[in-house]
């Protein structure tokens, strides 16, 4: 099996947010930037597959600020390729990163053959469009999202994957291969990594380059943000202030209130 | 007719969902603002008899195929994208929901089309559609607008209440709207897997003390439980804490779990992601708990408090012990 994880770096939204100057975007010098949380399920789900199957996974993403850090943790934790995609500009949309991964997919970066390309369901930016399916349509491949397990049986080129539907329901699935998958959360909770064996992989292991043309875009943008905002105070809670145990005496008094004590 | 407003009307499992009329009810907001027509959109396989509740449209669009019985995302696609190039709508609502996610991006990948995600509202401004779309977790807001039609919007739940889009009438018109599919499917449907029942069903709890991540490990789910016993309540949680497997995928509250609407909920480390808020919207009242003051659950919350959880909820269990005595 050869695996390929796809992984976007996102804004850290532990960090507070602050809107840039231009008032459309946010100020790109104030974030800290980390993997997207489906994308890290998306890489420890194919590192399972990997133990349990064998097979190889490469991980690849674009240029963004740390991106090499992630990419030496995912080396750490048992990806046998890193490739990070140079040259496309920063700050892309995911519409244009989509573009960008497709094109190193059908170049000759020795990325194919790929039997399963995984990332995250969505990522908290995806304003104009889901990764998953935007690569699966560039690439010709079938799609599934939300998905909670993947089994692959190789020999009858299909995988079985597991989709969460609403209220606790799942359905069992069976995509040909290869196939590109929207992963919800892994079987397991993403492995920690120690910071000494991301170290011991920067001396150990390298980081592929694959450099792509900057983006001609010739059919202008898609979507244009005219204002970006907190969201507004309005309908905003009651906010209870003072040291725990006052704050719980005026909680108390809000709950006999309603006779929920 | 050109130009109209399209809802996909979503139905799983036999029924029309709750976000189909709450999507009616904004396309309609958006027709009257384009002076055009609302269609709804109904994909599936035998599904005609749904669309005698679809009257809050204008038209019922009714595009049956065998490859439509159950919705991937591939198939529900290609079928819109046939139809959207014979009728070139203005506009394209489609759920966001865990059944149609990923419907509306491929079928603005076929199309070449802008698709605007996270959309919590929508309205006309000088002819043009100009969605409010939710980023980064709740905690930013966006107004975007598209470059060219159709504008295919991804549409979280609880953007109008759902009531607004249901008619009792029948729509004024029906259309068969064929679409030729190629089988066979590369996505196939094997089986549905019924939720385990878990010791408590938390949609009828009338107290829940929900966690998350805020909760910080394990062994601190055990404050929560404490409190929930104090207020005869169950705790539930968020799913970074499922995803850990700090609590039981039957306790999870949100987009692939429960919806409730307890008397009570109290959100503790809880941040208020879209996909959880979604889940609690019933809920009487609402009090969260959260160290971030810019929390977004403190936007949906009645009460907050900007503190640690793992102070406040051992105070709370005491206060409210001492108040029972």
């Amino acid at each position: 099996m050869n695996i390929l994880v796809i992984l976007k770096m996102t804004p850290d939204v532990v960090e507070e947010l602050e809107i840039a100057a231009d008032g459309r975007s946010l100020d790109a010098g104030l974030l800290r930037m980390a993997v997207s949380e489906g994308d890290e399920h998306a890489l420890e789900e194919a590192l399972l597959i990997k133990e349990r199957h064998g097979g190889r996974v490469t991980v690849l993403a674009v240029e963004a600020p740390d991106v090499d850090d992630a990419l030496f943790a995912a080396l750490a934790k048992g990806a046998d390729r890193a490739v990070r995609i140079s040259g496309a500009g920063l700050g892309l949309g995911t519409r244009a990163v989509a573009r960008v991964l497709a094109s190193v997919l059908t170049d000759a970066h020795r990325l194919l053959p790929v039997d399963l390309v995984l990332t995250g369901t969505q990522a908290i930016d995806d304003l104009d469009g889901l990764l998953a399916p935007l690569v699966a349509h560039h690439l010709g491949m079938p799609y599934l999202g939300i998905v909670a397990e993947v089994a692959p049986d190789p020999a009858r080129r299909t995988v079985t994957v597991v989709k969460e539907y609403p209220g606790g329901v799942r359905g069992r699935f069976e995509i040909d291969l290869p196939a590109v998958i929207g992963i919800q959360s892994a079987e397991k909770p993403p492995r920690y990594v120690p910071v000494a064996k991301v170290r011991a992989a920067m001396k150990s292991e390298r980081i592929d380059s694959a450099l792509v043309p900057s983006l001609a875009d010739t059919t202008g943008p898609l979507i244009e943000v005219i204002e970006m905002r907190k969201p507004e105070a309005a309908g905003r809670a009651e906010m209870i202030e003072g040291p725990p145990a006052q704050v719980a005496d005026k909680i108390c008094e809000v709950l006999a209130a309603r006779g929920l004590l | 007719m050109p130009d109209n407003v399209w809802v996909l009307a979503e139905h799983w499992r036999g029924k029309l969902s709750e976000i189909t009329f709450e999507a009616l009810a904004l396309g309609r907001d958006l027709a009257a603002g384009l002076g055009r027509e609302l269609d709804a959109v109904l994909l599936g396989h035998e599904v005609k008899a749904l669309a005698g509740e679809l009257g809050a449209a204008d038209r019922v669009l009714c595009c049956e195929h065998p490859l439509l019985a159950e919705l991937t995302p591939d198939i529900y696609a290609e079928a819109l994208a046939q139809l959207a190039r014979q009728r070139a709508p203005a506009v394209v609502i489609a759920p966001l929901t865990n059944v149609t996610l990923g419907v509306g991006t491929l079928l603005a990948s076929k199309l070449e089309a802008p698709a605007i995600n996270f959309c919590r509202d929508a309205r006309v401004v000088e002819g043009k559609i100009e969605a409010l779309a939710v980023m980064y977790g709740g905690k930013i807001e966006c107004r975007v607008t598209a470059a060219r039609a159709p504008a295919i919007l991804g549409l979280w739940p609880g953007s109008r209440p759902a009531e607004a889009g249901r008619k009792s009438a029948p729509p004024a018109a029906i259309e068969d709207a064929p679409v030729t599919l190629a089988a066979p499917a590369r996505v196939r449907l094997k089986e549905y897997i019924e939720p385990e029942m878990g010791e408590i069903d938390i949609s009828a709890e009338q107290v829940l003390v929900a966690v998350g991540r805020g909760i910080q490990s394990q062994d601190n789910i055990e404050l929560a439980e404490e409190l929930a016993a104090a207020l005869g309540g169950a705790v539930c949680g968020s799913r970074p804490v499922i995803d850990q497997g700090w609590l039981a995928l039957s306790r999870q509250v949100g987009k692939s779990g429960a919806t409730v609407k307890p008397k009570l909920y109290l959100a503790a480390g809880i941040s208020g992601a879209p996909e959880h808020v979604e889940g609690i919207r019933a809920s009487e009242l609402v009090i969260a708990i959260n160290s971030d003051p810019q929390a977004p659950i403190f936007n949906v919350a009645h009460y907050g408090a900007v503190a640690d959880a793992l102070d406040l909820l051992p105070a709370l269990t005491q206060a409210v012990r001492g108040r029972k005595g």
